[in-house]
């Protein structure tokens, strides 16, 4: 808080004085009921959520017009039965005291007996004066005479441009002139108006500034969750395409990749929620049951995208074996519709050492025994493509003839058949996938699970950028 | 990989009778036969990645292609009974005893008891 020394016993808050110039007479004081510390949040950011100008209690009469859109928060009402201006307080009280040429509605001022209302520096942003004032609310100056800042003075003829800007205070700068002149005598102190000017200079542009630097936050946020919606318009839109491109039965299929897509991105987002959590209790140093629960939670949200995938293999077996709801690098090096399972381990590197012996041992097993789950699956997979290349290359398909109709028609049915044992194999993978994980967190101690879980999810988010970063590059 | 052909070894353990035997029976003798017996169907790509599976370990097990033998759809029905439903084939016996299909085996060996299982009947050896 800034208090202001003068020759009366005044508390100012410098950073506001400066407001003089949007109003005539401006007065501050402590926070007497407010919520504390109201002034010293000025030029902080006004958490205001709508609340609206309170039109009955208070108005805004922030400086600029810039701050209309600000909630009426600026609002600080101060009201002093003790002013040693009486004929401040006759000349200003009444309704057309102040407008600040913003486009408040002055004749919403409140004018009260004995007291007069003042609008606080906006602070940048809209912060400084807080919500908006309750009703009833104003500041009690107490016993302090509380005078309109001498500095007002030097407000009006150092912020010469100030005039210009609100040409609507013109009039009220005028009849500020004159009650105040007598103000004029009693401080004599040139070389603190001038720092106090100063300060108010300084205070104000920064609050410009950070109100410019909010009003540029808020309407990126709008456009933000405006491309959100659109994207789940153009979503739902394209699922509605491919639903009625199908018919009865199919529509499920063809909307089985989207389905799973976006259960596959709201499985990532919670994926990531989750590694947060235990990524700061690794940090924190919790205890070991906490830790535990907390690499349960993960191991069982990978149950969680392996139960969708199986769901999804049911319904669009090719969607989930192309791995579009992958990023290109990720699709790129992935096996049998995931992750690599010796891959794997040896992303866990020396993370988690130190190890025991016994736990080398297990670790090495692990390696070999993926290793070979995996050639034995990939190697299945290939005899798979073998047998369809003979079946659909048969020379019985090739020469269009009524009797070979019968024999293609076979062909095809034997090539069916040979398709439907892809869904086996994917489950197969993610099986070997997710026994892998299990395994691994059987042979580590809670703590280690804990980094090696760490540690796969950081390769793979730092996969999934490598693909941004990719797709973003720029092209000679 | 030794690939037997199942009525071989019925004609020369035919003292028991001719087709009345339970093909359940016949899988338990014939499983107990050899450390690792594999019950497969020669077109079927999950069978051969077992195998693929086995021979990378440096086991050799014994395969019976039950599309081959002129019962082996018995065979099959009976599998799958065992089995509980679901596919017949791969089906996987070590020493004798039931591993089960490519799931069960896959997560025996990723889980660490599919090794020691088969030193144990012999078809490993470090």
């Amino acid at each position: 808080m800034h208090s202001f020394k003068a020759a009366q016993a005044i508390a100012l808050t410098n950073s506001d004085v400066y407001c003089h110039s949007q109003s005539p007479f401006y007065l501050r004081g402590e926070e007497g009921g407010r919520n504390g510390a109201r002034f010293a949040d000025l030029g902080e950011l006004e958490q205001s959520t709508g609340s609206g100008f309170h039109h009955d209690d208070a108005v805004n009469l922030s400086r600029s017009s810039m701050y209309n859109d600000l909630k009426a928060s600026n609002v600080s009402v101060v009201s002093s039965n003790n002013l040693q201006f009486g004929g401040l307080n006759n000349s200003l009280g009444s309704a057309e005291m102040v407008s600040s040429g913003t486009g408040v509605d002055s004749s919403q001022f409140m004018s009260h007996k004995g007291t007069i209302m003042a609008v606080g520096g906006g602070g940048g942003g809209g912060g400084g004066g807080g919500g908006g004032m309750g009703n009833g609310q104003f500041e009690n100056w107490g016993d302090s005479g509380v005078v309109a800042d001498h500095s007002q003075q030097t407000d009006t003829s150092t912020d010469t441009d100030d005039k210009n800007q609100y040409p609507g205070i013109h009039n009220e700068r005028l009849i500020d002139m004159d009650s105040l002149d007598q103000l004029k005598g009693k401080i004599g102190d040139q070389k603190a108006l001038r720092r106090l000017a100063q300060n108010r200079e300084a205070a104000r542009k920064s609050r410009m500034r950070k109100k410019a630097y909010v009003q540029q936050l808020e309407t990126s946020r709008l456009k933000l969750t405006q491309l959100e919606q659109e994207l789940k318009r153009a979503r739902q839109q394209q699922g509605m395409f491919v639903a009625s491109g199908y018919s009865g039965d199919h529509s499920l299929g063809g909307n089985g990749a989207l389905a799973f897509d976006i259960d596959y991105a709201r499985w990532l987002d919670e994926h990531q929620r989750l590694i947060n959590d235990l990524r700061s209790a690794v940090n924190s140093h919790v205890g070991d049951t906490e830790m535990r629960l907390l690499v349960e939670g993960v191991m069982s949200h990978y149950d969680e995208i392996f139960r969708l995938k199986s769901i999804g293999a049911k319904s669009d077996v090719f969607h989930m074996l192309s791995g579009m709801w992958k990023t290109p690098a990720e699709r790129c090096f992935m096996w049998l519709g995931g992750f690599r399972c010796s891959e794997v381990l040896k992303i866990l590197g020396n993370q988690i050492e130190p190890l025991t012996e016994q736990q080398l041992v297990g670790i090495c097993n692990l390696q070999q025994s993926s290793q070979q789950a995996e050639d034995a699956l990939s190697q299945g997979m290939e005899a798979l493509q073998q047998s369809l290349v003979e079946t659909l290359s048969s020379n019985s398909l090739a020469p269009r003839n009524s009797g070979n109709v019968a024999d293609y028609m076979g062909q095809m049915a034997i090539a069916m058949s040979k398709l439907a044992t892809l869904e086996n194999f994917l489950h197969q993978a993610d099986l070997l996938r997710q026994q892998t994980l299990q395994q691994l967190q059987r042979i580590l101690t809670t703590r280690q699970a804990a980094r090696a879980l760490l540690a796969i999810s950081d390769y793979r988010s730092r996969l999934r950028a490598l693909s941004s970063l990719w797709l973003a590059r720029p092209k000679e | 990989m030794q690939y037997q052909s199942e009525s071989r070894n019925y004609y020369s353990s035919s003292t028991t009778g001719q087709g009345g035997a339970d093909p359940l029976e016949r899988v338990v003798r014939l499983a107990s036969g050899s450390a690792v017996v594999i019950f497969s169907v020669s077109t079927c790509c999950m069978c051969h990645a077992v195998k693929r599976l086995f021979c990378g370990m440096g086991v050799n097990p014994t395969v019976y292609e039950l599309d081959q033998d002129p019962r082996g759809q018995e065979i099959e029905r009976a599998l799958s009974q065992l089995l509980g439903g679901g596919s017949a084939v791969p089906v996987v016996f070590i020493g004798g005893k039931l591993v089960g299909a490519m799931d069960r085996v896959m997560a025996s060996h990723i889980g660490g008891t599919l090794v020691p299982l088969l030193k144990e009947a012999g078809a490993l050896w470090l």
